[in-house]
């Protein structure tokens, strides 16, 4: 096989890889831009592969599947919401709990359905005339329906973030909770719906993974796609755009590990490089001053809000 | 047509665990209107504007705008009303531009691309007001005055006509509260009224047409500004007179307890802070250090403390070097330190009062014997502390974060008095605190100056500086401008050095 076909697998293997990546950090993006920080993204993520799964399968329709998986992603988040944001409990905690949760429920709704393939999974849609330049048509336009719906929300987020009022508020509630409250926003209502935008694409992330990606529903499937994306939303340093690089960079070393791996290169190694490159990225950023300033979470990032507090 | 009129507040009443905060205040203001509302700290100024803004909750009472009960919930009620309010830490986000900041909350704009909207909105507020600042910058790269002006600019797109301003100008420079009065008396003029909560008696006499005083909650005094003199309004708002002088002993001039030579020091952002300073405090001495803060006093506190690495030059203390040693050891051996953020370093908000009141000697005998805390040495030490420098407390076993501002003060200062240092620093002792607070910590430092120790006392307002030093030096971009006898010299030369002036080259016009 020619090097360029090669090179031109892997780059298509590599937009796939990093949809659901893409998905999940920008949820994730979402949630701690307004202070919330999320640890049950693996939970969530698991939640909606597994109810994706089993709506596609019975209902034979994947959009359906795409539909509850969300929903059920956004449910499974409205508890953290509850519990951090009108209970202000901790943060870390009730996140883990959401992980661990989401984990043990998936497994179990899961259990009937192991090792039955779907028989209707969501089709590949070629986009007319673009899918037919050279390279650039195999990589970007020939895909499932997902990865395009990945790209269009990662565009509508960066866009809503940067130039509405809506990601104004949104900024200023992580930022400074309280100089949004003086000017009369709801701050709690905007976390709420943060965190539950964030579950949403957790869900949806799930939903690719078991539908489109590798359709079968495998416990534990999303081996560890939660945490990356927890990695990923600092690698991102909290901006939707940087979260495509991320995204696609870590989806690339996942498809590294099939084909490095015959090379001789042990997988372990590879399974690492996604943490390695977020603390690598921690690390060259830390060390210069403007890099620094740059790095900074929303402030009030983990930080309960107390309504009218002395 | 302006939306308010008359605005009451009648009979509102609104306690905190334990504490009554305001107790039946009756309020008016009309339209042009600015109201002075004179207290001292923990008169329930504060509380009750909040109320006004919807941040509390009254228990009791009624607002009325033109004749009509409105109910204020929250601050977006509030806001409908027609009411905005400039709290005394702005409330602007810092990693934020200006036009973010104003534009938050902003209803009028469209919901894509607001900032164009509040773009225009800006530049003509700007020029009919003289409101002018950058709306491109990033809240963190403005000055105070600057960042003031953003929360005004924030308040008028609001369109408040009777905005709450939370001492205003403690943050400024004599000239940025100039401009402000400027801004205040055009917005007056256009029909706007104007709360003004604040402590100092000049600037109520300067701005305001009427004033309110409360004390301990309750209303003790109400008038138009020119039936009263300055005399009255300190009586209605301490209850006694106070004093404008402090006697202080006379002592012969005493040994060098802190000699600094060729001090440099960095800021945060690695830029030089303190540049080749020289310094001596002798014994028997209040030595100031004036100047509009941003010009590396922080620095400079810090770097003699031990809290921040002294790039060169060196540090004595009673003829021992100090040079960059830690914190720990230089307390140890006589210097203690009244920070200038006082919540945030000088106590621990959660700890008790007591707990709080043996920082830095905790690990010490008798306070505490090996591993083990010795809590009834403790708490007998923070009884004496609490009585000695009138520290008003429900009780020593009170979370610190629950007292007032001048009494978080007291107590940080008593506990660096009581270990009897060579040397105290006090940064900004006496800011955001009443008058009678004030008065008080400057007669303990005075108190200290005269029993043998020697004071280095930070601090931006001139007149307490001429009231207590022995000598001023006036710092400007990390030197001193000069070194002067209070006696000898007017406060307005040291406001020319404040500027940038040396001493004795800028003449006075």
């Amino acid at each position: 096989m020619p090097i360029l076909e090669i090179i031109e697998n892997i780059l298509v293997r590599t937009v796939v890889a990093g949809t659901p990546l893409l998905l999940g950090t920008l949820g994730e993006v979402v949630a701690e831009r307004s202070g919330i920080l999320n640890l049950g993204v693996e939970g969530m993520m698991s939640v909606g592969a597994v109810t994706g799964f089993i709506v596609t399968f019975t209902t034979g329709n994947p959009w359906l599947g795409l539909l509850v998986a969300t929903l059920i992603g956004a449910a499974f988040s409205v508890l953290h919401a509850f519990i951090t944001i009108s209970l202000r409990a901790n943060q870390v905690v009730s996140g883990l709990a959401l992980t661990m949760l989401g984990l043990g429920v998936s497994g179990l709704w899961g259990k009937p359905y192991i090792g039955r393939p779907l028989t209707t999974k969501m089709a590949e849609i070629r986009i007319p005339v673009l899918s037919e330049i050279p390279v650039l048509g195999r990589v970007l336009f020939s895909h499932d329906p997902y990865v395009y719906l990945s790209i269009v929300l990662g565009i509508v987020v960066w866009f809503l973030l940067r130039y509405s009022k809506l990601g104004i508020t949104l900024r200023s509630v992580g930022e400074n909770p309280r100089a949004a409250e003086t000017q009369g926003i709801n701050v709690n209502l905007v976390k709420y719906i943060a965190v539950v935008v964030g579950g949403a694409f957790a869900g949806m992330a799930g939903a690719h993974l078991s539908t489109a990606y590798s359709k079968s529903w495998i416990e534990g499937m999303t081996s560890g796609r939660g945490w990356i994306v927890i990695a990923l939303t600092i690698f991102a340093l909290w901006e939707p755009s940087r979260a495509f690089l991320g995204a696609y960079v870590f989806g690339c070393i996942f498809v590294l590990q099939y084909v490095l791996q015959p090379l001789g290169i042990s997988p372990n190694i590879l399974a690492m490089m996604p943490y390695l490159a977020t603390l690598g990225v921690l690390f060259v950023y830390g060390l210069s001053s403007a890099g620094k300033r740059r790095m900074s979470a929303p402030a009030m990032l983990g930080e309960p809000y107390i309504r009218g507090s002395r | 047509m302006r939306s308010i009129e008359q605005l009451e507040m009648r009979g509102i009443h609104k306690s905190f665990v334990g504490v009554q905060a305001n107790r039946d205040v009756n309020l008016s203001i009309g339209a042009g209107d600015i109201l002075g509302l004179l207290g001292e700290n923990g008169a329930g100024k504060t509380t009750l504007m909040n109320i006004l803004y919807g941040l509390y909750r009254p228990d009791e009472g009624e607002i009325f705008v033109n004749g009509e009960e409105v109910v204020i919930r929250n601050p977006r009620d509030s806001m409908r009303a027609g009411i905005g309010m400039i709290h005394q830490h702005f409330m602007l986000v810092q990693k934020h531009t200006v036009l973010e900041n104003v534009g938050l909350g902003y209803e009028k704009a469209p919901f894509f691309f607001p900032l164009r909207e509040v773009r225009k909105r800006i530049e003509a507020e700007a020029d009919r007001l003289g409101l002018h600042v950058d709306p491109d910058k990033q809240i963190w790269e403005l000055s105070a005055g600057e960042q003031q002006r953003v929360e005004i600019l924030k308040a008028l797109l609001h369109d408040a006509d009777l905005l709450i301003m939370d001492e205003p100008t403690s943050v400024l420079t004599p000239q940025e509260a100039d401009g402000l009065f400027d801004i205040l008396r055009a917005m007056s003029r256009e029909g706007h009224s104007v709360i003004l909560i604040s402590h100092k008696l000049e600037e109520i006499k300067a701005i305001c047409n009427r004033v309110l005083v409360l004390r301990k909650g309750t209303v003790t005094g109400e008038a138009q500004i020119e039936d009263v003199t300055m005399a009255d309004l300190a009586r209605m708002m301490v209850g006694r007179e106070i004093a404008d002088s402090y006697p202080k002993a006379d002592l012969p001039e005493g040994e060098a307890v802190l000699e600094v030579r060729n001090l440099n020091v960095q800021s945060d952002q690695a830029v030089p802070a303190v540049q080749d300073l020289n310094l001596t405090v002798r014994r028997n001495e209040i030595f100031g250090i004036a100047g509009v803060s941003g010009n590396g006093q922080r620095e400079l506190v810090e770097a003699i403390s031990g809290l921040r690495h002294v790039e060169s030059g060196a540090v004595h203390l009673n003829g021992e070097k100090i040079t960059n040693r830690t914190a720990r050891t230089i307390n140890d051996s006589g210097l203690t330190h009244v920070p200038e953020e006082r919540i945030k370093f000088g106590i621990v908000p959660n700890l008790f009062l007591y707990e709080n009141a043996v920082l830095k000697k905790h690990h010490r005998n008798p306070f505490s014997i090996r591993m083990r805390m010795n809590y009834p040495r403790v708490k007998k030490h923070a009884e004496t502390l609490v009585h000695d420098f009138n520290v008003d407390a429900a009780s020593i076993g009170v979370p610190m974060k629950n007292l007032s501002g001048g009494n978080i003060q007291k107590m940080i200062l008593g506990r660096e008095i009581s270990a009897e240092p060579d040397l105290l620093i006090a940064a900004h002792p006496t800011y955001g605190l009443d008058v009678g607070a004030a008065e008080y910590i400057r007669k303990q430092l005075i108190e200290r100056r005269d029993t043998g120790g020697s004071v280095l006392l930070v601090s931006e307002d001139l007149e307490e500086l001429f009231q207590v030093c022995d000598r001023i030096a006036v710092m400007y971009e990390g030197r001193f401008m000069g070194i002067v006898p209070p006696a000898a010299t007017t406060i307005e030369q040291v406001g020319l050095m404040m500027a940038g002036c040396p001493a004795g080259e800028c003449d006075e016009d």
